[in-house]
């Protein structure tokens, strides 16, 4: 990983090499048209056995579209949806062996916690005795196994969740749809969540197809992540190549922050033509030039414009003398006032390694 | 600061708020309201309640009260000794026993008739049809209020008429009209109270959200399971609301069973004619105690499946 290369768009993360037999969900030139609106516009996409997958992108950019197909919730202007191979495209969501944990819940009010639970199997005309055990379980699965008695409006926001997500797990699903799962909950009880739903996804081993916008849930519980930006995906990767090898501009603002050297800035700084991507916290920052350690090829001088305390660390825009801006992020080590923390208008000089320095390449608008 | 020094400086500050008061009277009308909740609350609820207390409930007190008096059959005045005579006579009599039982079976067809057709149409209005054509459906489905009863009434005289325009549709299918009698009032009432039946579920519809749909179909349900286990219970508090306007308003109806009728009559006629032709205000007044009491049972029934919790 030491040069900028654009990551495979199809690269199946390790596990799905020992799981052999067709992907989970495999999507082929997938459209969808609302009137004049194109929400998708041509997704190819391969989603392995077991895998914990996320589609992450601003509101708008065709992902929940994506999702409500796989699910059967709307029907594709063109292209395939294929579940384990088998072409489900036309199929109605009620003969899809996929369950989909809703963003608004979609508890049903007049029914208790175990009826909701149950709802499932019993619409499938499982036996009494087996719904009773199974949707039990799957209650004690979420931690609710008090809980089976009360109604759906006598719970709290995250137990809502939680029974939703029961819900749709006692089914044995082959695939889960989560559409932004965690978006009605605050942050203490999502970041809670977000280990929760890692560890349920590791112990039932069904494949998770998770939709999101938030980009720091997307890389805390994701094994790939699908970037998606009006309508089609800028970056199929892992969570660590999608930060540290962002395909496209787009990728590079969008997971975390980045600053982009493009134009002449480019040519200046880097000594070549193009657009680049470099993380804030990869910058060094050094009051003297004598400081820039060697290894580090790229250098470059400036004035520091404005200096944000964020707590763990802090973050410096430096306009540079070249022309442009950059932002560095510096972690706080001492929680003493240092003075090697460049304050406002001092001089500096920024300095980075090569290699963080990455190629990216605006995603075609018409391919 | 020391306080002299908050005193003088809240002096100008209180001299303002008397000479803003004195300003005018409606500004210190609205100062005293201000300052008295309760009289404001008196003064907006007094007027309606004044108006329900003597107009409404003093009415239909009157009502139960003439109901026990009688009537002196020489000179027809009203003779207020209490008695039980009216009741007795409209139990005893078979011929009020029937026209009480026809009422409510009237009322109760009607209701029946108007949740069948009034489901399928608010189904489509407020879950299948675009939101433009949503609205041209409310409004075509109030239109109907705004024409007068009597020209509705006497639409459906004329077009279950003989020859009428039922007579020609119903020959294609070898059907014959039904002619004027219950089953065209049945019709006939099913179609004024309609726009009732279909406002309440088209509303309670509304309010289920679609991803409570897709949930039912995502975890296996077909359409039949989906409506009956799903949208059915959601919306039985918006069908027994609807079905306490189209039972009241045709236990209440005279009208249409004239028109369209035929020699049938309904608790409302026999109220009609006592006041009218007999003049026997008390008996006329006992009689219409009837409906008023079953609507009492029905509000009572209707108040425990938590339908007037949300209307």
């Amino acid at each position: 990983m030491n040069h900028p290369t654009k990551t495979e768009r199809t690269e199946a993360p390790e596990r799905d090499r020992e799981e052999q037999g067709p992907p989970a969900v495999s999507l082929r030139g997938l459209r969808k048209e609302f009137g004049s609106v194109v929400a998708v516009d041509g997704i190819d996409l391969d989603i392995a056995n077991g895998e914990f997958f996320a589609m992450l992108g601003p509101s708008g950019s065709g992902k929940t579209t994506v999702l409500r197909m796989v699910a059967g919730f709307e029907v594709p202007t063109d292209g395939r949806v294929e579940l384990g191979g088998v072409d489900v495209t036309r199929q109605a969501p009620f003969s899809r062996d996929v369950n989909t944990v809703f963003q608004d819940y979609a508890l049903f009010p007049h029914m208790t916690v175990a009826q909701n639970v149950e709802y499932g199997l019993r619409v499938k005309r499982v036996p009494r005795a087996e719904r009773r055990t199974r949707a039990q379980e799957a209650l004690e699965k979420v931690r609710l196994g008090q809980f089976g008695s009360r109604r759906p409006g006598q719970l709290s926001g995250g137990q809502r969740q939680r029974v939703a997500l029961a819900r749709a797990i006692v089914n044995r699903p082959k695939v889960l749809l989560l559409d932004e799962p965690l978006g009605a909950l605050d942050l203490k009880l999502r970041r809670e969540m977000q280990v929760e739903l890692k560890q349920l996804q590791r112990d039932l081993g069904i494949t998770f197809l998770f939709v999101t916008h938030d980009q720091e849930e997307a890389l805390t519980m994701s094994d790939r992540i699908a970037v998606f930006n009006e309508g089609r995906i800028e970056q199929v990767a892992t969570p660590r190549d999608l930060y540290e090898l962002p395909a496209t501009p787009f990728v590079a603002g969008f997971v975390g922050t980045s600053n982009v050297i493009d134009g002449d800035a480019a040519t200046k700084l880097l000594g070549e033509p193009g657009t680049f991507s470099v993380r804030p916290e990869k910058i060094q920052l050094h009051l003297d030039a004598a400081h820039v350690p060697t290894h580090h090829a790229v250098t470059a001088a400036g004035v520091v414009r404005e200096v944000v305390y964020l707590g763990s660390a802090t973050q410096s825009i430096v306009d540079l003398d070249h022309g442009g801006s950059l932002i560095v992020l510096r972690q706080n080590q001492q929680s003493s006032e240092e003075g090697d923390v460049a304050g406002r208008g001092a001089h500096v000089h920024l300095s980075w390694s090569r290699e963080h320095t990455v190629s990216v390449v605006p995603a075609s608008p018409d391919e | 600061m020391n306080s002299a020094a908050e005193g003088t400086a809240a002096r100008p500050h209180l001299l303002a708020r008397f000479g803003r008061a004195a300003g005018g009277l409606p500004r210190r009308v609205s100062t005293v309201l201000h300052r008295h909740p309760r009289l404001r609350l008196g003064f907006l609820l007094g007027p309606p309640m004044l108006w329900l207390g003597v107009a409404y409930l003093g009415a239909l007190g009157a009502l139960f009260i003439t109901a026990f008096w009688g009537q002196n059959p020489f000179t027809g005045d009203v003779v207020r000794e209490w008695n039980l005579d009216n009741f007795r006579t409209l139990w005893e009599s078979e011929v009020y026993r029937k026209i009480a039982f026809r009422t409510l079976g009237i009322a109760a067809l009607v209701t029946v008739v108007d949740i069948v057709i009034a489901f399928p149409v608010a189904l489509y209005m407020a879950k299948i049809a675009s939101p433009r054509l949503q609205r041209i459906l409310v409004i075509a489905v109030l239109t109907p209020l705004w024409a007068s009863y009597l020209v509705k009434a006497y639409a459906w005289r004329i077009m279950m008429s003989e020859g009428g325009i039922v007579d020609d549709l119903g020959g294609f299918l070898g059907l014959d009209t039904p002619g004027y009698g219950l089953a065209a009032t049945v019709i006939t009432l099913a179609y004024l109270w309609l726009p009732f039946m279909i406002l309440p579920i088209y509303a309670g519809l509304e309010r289920l959200p679609d991803s409570m749909l897709e949930a039912s179909m995502d975890l296996g349900a077909k359409t039949g399971p989906t409506l009956r286990r799903i949208v059915l219970p959601t919306v039985f508090p918006a069908v027994v609301a609807g079905s306490i306007f189209t039972f009241s308003l045709s236990l209440g109806d005279y009208i249409t069973v004239r028109i369209v009728g035929g020699a049938n009559q309904m608790l409302g006629n026999v109220v009609y004619d006592n006041v009218g032709a007999a003049n026997n205000l008390p008996f006329a007044a006992a009689v219409a105690t009837i409906p008023v009491v079953i609507m009492l049972v029905y509000l009572a029934a209707a108040r425990r499946t938590g339908a007037l919790e949300n209307v």
